[in-house]
């Protein structure tokens, strides 16, 4: 077993990283600085270099610490040891988050910009006083401390780049253990389990790996959908940017489990940094022997390619993904066989989710019966939300499967910005639906949300309060699933495009009597009758507004918006008592519908008005209503 | 020029097995679009039939048939920026570049508009990113102000 020892004993060879023993962080450079040294000790700087952060400019201050840090006369490989990129923390509104080991404590600083820097290094680094005002506040340990952390444990504590971070932290043992046993016990873990297809539609993984393993053909295929295009969804691309080796790994081990020796990552080119660390990762790992011929002298011989997606959201369904990796139009086909006998290139396929398969090697290193312990009977372990919309806390989160939407949004989400109040969450992104506020209590779990008219999906929720009108809400989920549909079959082709048409003219006050009846009509028929995925759950988020909000449909029929939002049902007035006769709405309005002199307060015509808006956002007193 | 470029896409194309998709996204990485003529070179090379080029080519939002402009502005529309209103910010870019209806790039060719469904940074909605670079919380406002770095001449207000 000479690769495995090579694995094993890497990190401590390691000239970057000391095992520093006792600490969470033991994967992570502990770099001692030259005696004599002001800053002589342990110290580690962790910045946050996923797409939110690097946004927020998190490049510019790792560039600015390590400065700041030879600045000070620490040699400039050492200061480089000491500043680590790590993935997402999740909480990308604070960002750039920076944690400082220093000394045996960490704190953690939010919203850091390269001008703060120099304080952090005088204050904290050298005369060991954390800048107090700058770290991150009581939101950061709401927001962190009632989650689960089992499959983002380490994003935002290793380097993703580096497959010895991950290695010393426990990292591929969980392959190491699956190729001591036969596939059949492999299987017969990830089925005890319960793990469930984290892609939406919560189809039991083990069953599926058995289903190939036992198709009897040679070649057969493993697939993972990396084409997160639900808007609103965002944790594969963060446990991919954060933590990809943990998604290599399940797949070395699932391909391992199902008999084949090809696998495909099927990502959205959308996510460039991601696809750019998956690349990194697997040069990686095929240098520990980890992909390719032999692995771990095993003898078993298994490799993985990554395939951009082009740009079409159909291709995250199961059949379309594989019609696309051929490089054809990514159009699903009639269900009349499984993936898991005729999939890619009509050989057996097992396709899973980003997240199902970081969830294996877990799995596998910790047992069955461990990973039950999470969760609920019927939805195993735990699921990663992109919390998102109108609330004060937004970020990814990884909670067990049946707590309660309440405490996601009260607890973990800190509530709504603003003032005003919470009307309904948005689950499952354009497959899901609106649940609404009065449902706060019920558990989250696959079964719960479909019994609501929602669905699990990837996993995106955003929150809307009552400035969001439900009825645009629809009509934005049906122009996206309009927009995306193949066009393959006739239903979802005309149906979607019935649909927006429908809630175009509601929208514009336009509505005709019987509209929200034909709507239910037309969404039930494309419902049943639809080919694939996107056309059987295109009409949620029209059916489930419209049971639980019905009436702000109505009240858009007699030519109102309760939530202000539709801009053709608007109408736009001068509050005079706020007006400062500043003329601005005056010079942006096209159409000469504003009425205003030099020291005089505005005025709007209304048969002039075209409804554009552009007085209303150019006002700078809040003066037009 | 073109025989130059498509030798070099081809030879890729041979070596690595790749398929229509890969060689379409090749052709749109050296030319900047998908160009007909390039489309009708490989098409005979790799007997291939054109139409099943520009059946792929026309099925996927990210091929393009016409040039783009020299700065790429990409709109996320995604639920969260939907809901924190991306619709202003896009409606401002758009008027003050003045692109025609049905089209989206400038009459100068400085900038190409376009809108995508999600591109994954929903907690720093709404997002707007210009050649690459990743820009959070944008505002109408901050939009002008960002596409002035990349034209001085930009008419924002």
């Amino acid at each position: 077993m000479a690769a495995k020892k090579k694995t094993e004993t890497e990190p401590k060879t390691g000239t970057k990283r000391k095992a520093a023993s006792g600490k969470s962080s033991a994967s992570v450079a502990a770099t001692k600085p030259k005696a004599g040294d002001k800053t002589a000790g342990d110290l580690i700087i962790k910045v946050c270099v996923g797409t939110g952060g690097l946004a927020a400019g998190s490049q510019d201050v790792i560039n600015e610490f390590t400065r700041e840090l030879q600045a000070r006369g620490i040699k400039a490989e050492i200061a480089k040891k000491c500043v680590n990129k790590t993935g997402c923390r999740g909480f990308c509104a604070k960002d750039v988050i920076v944690e400082i080991l220093h000394k045996g404590s960490t704190e953690v600083y939010q919203l850091i910009s390269p001008d703060k820097v120099s304080r952090i290094v005088e204050e904290h680094i050298i005369n060991d006083e954390p800048v107090i005002e700058w770290l991150a506040g009581k939101e950061y340990h709401a927001f962190h401390d009632r989650q689960t952390k089992i499959l983002l444990k380490q994003c935002g504590q290793i380097d993703p780049e580096d497959i010895d971070a991950y290695i010393g932290v426990g990292g591929y043992e969980g392959l190491k253990k699956a190729l001591s046993q036969s596939q059949f016990e492999v299987i017969e873990e990830v089925k005890a389990s319960g793990l469930r297809g984290r892609g939406g539609a919560g189809f039991p993984t083990g069953l599926k790996w058995e289903f190939c393993n036992m198709s009897g053909e040679d070649t057969k295929y493993i697939i993972c959908n990396a084409d997160e295009g639900d808007p609103g969804a965002f944790m594969d691309r963060a446990l991919i940017e954060g933590n990809p080796h943990s998604v290599l790994e399940g797949m070395i081990i699932g391909g391992y489990a199902v008999g084949t020796r090809e696998g495909f990552i099927y990502i959205r080119a959308e996510y460039p940094l991601a696809i750019q660390r998956l690349e990194i990762a697997i040069k990686q790992a095929r240098g520990k022997g980890l992909l390719g011929k032999n692995i771990l002298n095993s003898g078993f011989d298994f490799d993985l390619h990554i395939k951009q997606g082009a740009g079409a959201f159909v291709c995250g369904e199961a059949s379309a993904l594989m019609r696309s990796i051929e490089g054809k139009r990514g159009m699903p086909r009639a269900k009349l066989w499984r993936s898991a006998v005729k999939g890619l290139w009509d050989k057996p396929t097992v396709l899973n989710n980003v997240e199902t398969f970081a969830n294996v090697p877990l799995i596998i290193m910790n047992g069955a019966e461990w990973y039950r312990g999470f969760g609920t009977e019927k939805s195993t372990g735990t699921k990663v939300f992109a919390l998102t919309g109108k609330i004060r806390n937004s970020g990814l989160i990884e909670v067990p499967m049946g707590m309660t939407l309440g405490e996601m949004i009260m607890d973990i989400g800190g509530g709504m910005t603003g003032r005003n109040k919470l009307k309904a969450v948005q689950t499952g992104g354009p497959s899901g639906g609106c649940i609404p506020a009065k449902h706060l209590d019920l558990p989250v779990d696959f079964d719960s949300l479909a019994s609501v008219g929602s669905m699990m999906g990837s996993g995106s929720m955003v929150v809307v309060d009552d400035t969001t009108c439900m009825v645009d809400l629809a009509k934005f989920f049906i122009s996206f699933t309009q927009h995306e549909s193949c066009g393959k079959c006739v239903p979802c082709r005309i149906g979607t495009k019935r649909m927006l048409e429908i809630l175009t003219r509601i929208t514009e006050g336009k509505g005709r009597e019987g509209d929200i009846d034909l709507l239910i009509e037309i969404g039930t028929d494309v419902k049943t009758t639809s080919l694939c995925g996107l056309g059987q759950s295109a009409p949620n988020p029209i059916l489930s507004t419209i049971r639980f909000f019905r009436e702000e449909f109505e009240a858009h029929m007699d030519g109102h918006c309760p939530a202000g939002a539709c801009k053709a049902l608007r109408q736009y007035v001068v509050n005079v008592e706020a007006c400062k006769m500043c003329g601005k709405c005056a010079r942006v309005c096209p159409s000469g519908a504003i009425t205003w002199q030099p020291k005089t307060k505005a005025g709007i015509s209304k048969s002039k008005c075209v409804k554009c808006g552009a007085c209303y956002e150019a006002c700078p007193f809040n003066a037009i209503l | 020029m073109i025989d130059k470029k498509c030798q070099r896409i081809l030879d890729k194309y041979r070596k690595e097995n790749g398929s229509v998709i890969s060689v379409l996204q090749d052709m749109q990485e050296a030319f900047g679009y998908i160009n007909e003529d390039a489309v009708n070179w490989l098409s005979e090379k790799m007997n291939v039939p054109a139409s099943s080029f520009y059946g792929v080519a026309t099925f996927y939002s990210q091929f393009y048939l016409k040039p783009r402009g020299k700065n790429i502005v990409i709109a996320c529309c995604g639920t969260a920026c939907h809901v924190k209103g991306s619709e202003a910010v896009i409606n401002r870019m758009r008027a003050d570049m003045a692109i025609a209806e049905g089209e989206d790039t400038t009459s100068d060719g400085n900038f190409t508009l376009e809108n995508v469904a999600c591109v994954g940074a929903c907690s720093i909605a709404p997002v707007v990113i210009v050649n690459k670079k990743v820009y959070g919380g944008v505002t109408p406002d901050k939009a002008s102000a960002i596409l002035k770095d990349y034209d001085k001449n930009y008419k924002g207000r």
